[in-house]
């Protein structure tokens, strides 16, 4: 029906699996409702999620392109619509549309280059996109390093998947680090930042990043102190949005808007811009 | 040119009434509004309405969507408002300027199909000034309010309305109004809006430094200091084009809407982990940021203002974008 036609008026989804990874992370599978995957994406774009009634909001998709047959989402309970989502089981519709956004540049500025990917939290959310999208095309890039924390053991998010596909692949090493000790934890111990710093990564890396933005900021003042420059630092942001498409006019830092300038910004551009995110 | 009678305006009137509704602005409830005319409704004898002509195209309230829930199901239903062909008359040149501006956003990529539906049935009649208000400032934004744009424009001159139609939707409706007579338009004294108070002020500054060096300036604290976050300014704003989406439970469906926002207000930019303009200082900074900078900047330099004067008139502690813009050009406040 033509009236329907509009970006803001969404397409209803199907949830069909429900993944509980933290005690305040789920990771929810998306389909169409004729079963398939509803919207082909780029990694690090993002897609609104609603329920009617609750409300509406931007969530990045976490499952990489290369997976034909659904979207993850990887959402943390800390508002109104995700504590519904949090409350709801497989079967539930919801509404969706999307992708928006410009996602990292994984077939342009990313081929070719060793990837050193940070994550702080739920960050891991949208570089997990980017993460398998370069395994899967594992030959285009150089060597991946990931270097992930979380306050425990417990709040890593997709720890089965980290343990049994990412440590175990060729050319993939990953960094574990969580906030404070704990008896079932021989890794490392202390904050992404610090662990950063004592790891000494070569500074010919291209750095993915994406946390909460007291991590962001003193990871970034790390790897400027190892010899990286802004310019080989990718991060995405996360702001209020009601459209997602440039119009409703709250995502904007300076004369960017996140939803569809971003969400994925080199950090040499945001020193151009407000420090207002 | 096209002639009509002053004195049967009202004839004029049911001409284009009798074919599609017509709007005007008439003295309603408190203040001049553009009002859906019917047999005896009269022009305002105001300059402009208190709100701009922004309404007819970007409500203050609009449906976008219904759904239906029952259990785990939801039902998308077509829940927006159909439009049909009308006219504004009697738009001033600064509100059809606004129109130019809130194209650059409704209109880009990708369409929002709302505004876009209300643009494409409108036929836009503009009325030329000639008693310009104090606050009167859109001259100095490069409107010559003497030769408003448009669908068709209009001069009320002595006693007789001349009609220019400008596009093909203008002329076909001029050529719908078929007892039309034929006159040559007097020349326009433009003396009075040489003497405005306002008619100086330099909006091109703002384009040749770096966005930074006008986010960074010392002005913004003492500017904002008496900000009361009302929203008045946005409100009656022809530009301001911020907006809400949310959703109304009314039992049987769910009504997904749009309403007005304001950057100015506190829950504007707010998240389940807090704001990221946190004071009134920011609030108030984006507010003219956007208009000053932001919107010239993404907009091949179109200044996110029309000089209406209506945040002069309304702002109830006496700020607005003439002092911001000043203060932000000389530096100190």
């Amino acid at each position: 029906m033509s009236i329907l036609r509009d970006p803001l008026i969404p397409m209803v989804a199907l949830v069909t699996d429900i993944r509980t990874d933290t005690p305040d992370v789920k990771t929810f599978r998306v389909v169409g409702l004729d079963g398939k995957k509803p919207m082909e994406h780029i990694p690090g774009q993002c897609a609104m999620l609603s329920m009617p009634g609750v409300g509406e909001a931007l969530f990045s998709i976490t499952s990489s392109p290369t997976n034909a047959d659904y979207l993850e989402f990887s959402i943390k309970k800390c508002g109104c619509v995700t504590n519904w989502l949090h409350a709801i089981e497989p079967g539930q519709q919801v509404t969706l549309r999307g992708p928006y956004g410009n996602g990292f540049p994984v077939d342009t500025d990313f081929v070719g280059k060793d990837l050193l990917f940070i994550a702080g939290g739920i960050g891991l959310a949208p570089l997990r996109s980017v993460i398998n999208y370069v395994r899967h095309h594992r030959g285009r890039y150089g060597s991946v390093d990931i270097v992930y924390g979380a306050r425990s053991k417990e709040d890593l998010v997709d720890y089965d998947e980290i343990l049994q596909q990412w440590c175990r692949e060729d050319g993939v090493t990953v960094h574990l680090t969580i906030d404070n000790p704990q008896p079932d934890w021989d890794g490392h111990v202390g904050f992404v930042p610090n662990y950063v710093k004592e790891l000494a990564f070569d500074t010919g890396k291209t750095v993915v990043m994406c946390g909460p933005p007291v991590m962001i900021k003193f990871t970034l003042a790390g790897l400027e102190e190892l010899g990286f420059r802004r310019d080989q630092v990718y991060t995405t942001f996360e702001l209020k949005m009601k459209c997602a498409l440039g119009k409703c006019g709250r995502c904007n830092i300076g004369d960017k808007y996140v939803c569809k300038d971003g969400p994925v910004f080199r950090l040499d551009q945001m020193a151009q811009l407000p420090d207002e995110y | 040119m096209k002639t009509w009678k002053l004195s049967e305006l009202d004839s004029l009137f049911a001409a284009i009434a009798a074919a599609q509704k017509l709007y005007i602005p008439a003295d309603a409830a408190g203040q001049p509004a553009f009002t859906l005319w019917t047999p005896g409704l009269s022009m305002t004898k105001a300059l402009n309405t208190g709100r701009s002509a922004k309404d007819l195209f970007f409500p203050q309230v609009e449906n976008l969507v219904n759904f239906k829930v029952s259990g785990r199901r939801i039902q998308v239903e077509p829940g927006r408002e159909e439009v049909e062909d009308f006219v504004i008359f009697g738009v001033r040149a600064c509100d059809c300027r606004s129109f130019d501006i809130l194209d650059s956003v409704f209109l880009s990529d990708p369409v929002d199909t709302f505004y876009a539906d209300r643009r494409s049935h409108a036929t836009v009649m503009t009325l030329a000034c000639s008693e310009p208000e104090e606050t009167c400032f859109c001259t100095s934004l490069g409107i010559d309010p003497q030769a408003p744009a448009g669908d068709v424009s209009c001069w009320a001159m002595e006693d007789t309305l001349y009609l220019e139609a400008n596009t093909e939707k203008g002329q076909a409706l001029l050529s719908s109004l078929p007892q039309l007579g034929q006159g040559e338009k007097p020349q326009t004294d433009a003396s009075v809006f040489h003497r405005l108070p306002l008619k100086d002020l330099d909006f091109s500054v703002f384009g040749e430094k770096p966005l930074m060096d006008w986010f960074n300036s010392p002005v913004w604290d003492s500017l904002s200091q008496s900000c009361l976050g009302c929203g008045s300014c946005t409100f009656v704003c022809p530009t301001c084009q911020c907006y809400d989406v949310e959703d109304f439970d009314g039992g049987a469906t769910i009504r997904r809407f749009r309403c007005w926002d304001s950057c100015m207000y506190s829950d504007f930019t707010m998240m389940a982990h807090g704001t990221n303009r946190p004071t009134q200082k920011e609030r108030f900074r984006q507010r003219f940021m956007h208009k000053l900078v932001y919107h010239p900047n993404n907009h091949a330099g179109q200044i996110g203002c029309v000089g209406c004067g209506r945040c002069l008139q309304k702002c109830p502690i006496s700020m607005n974008i003439v002092k911001v813009a000043k203060a932000l050009k000389e530096g100190k406040a």
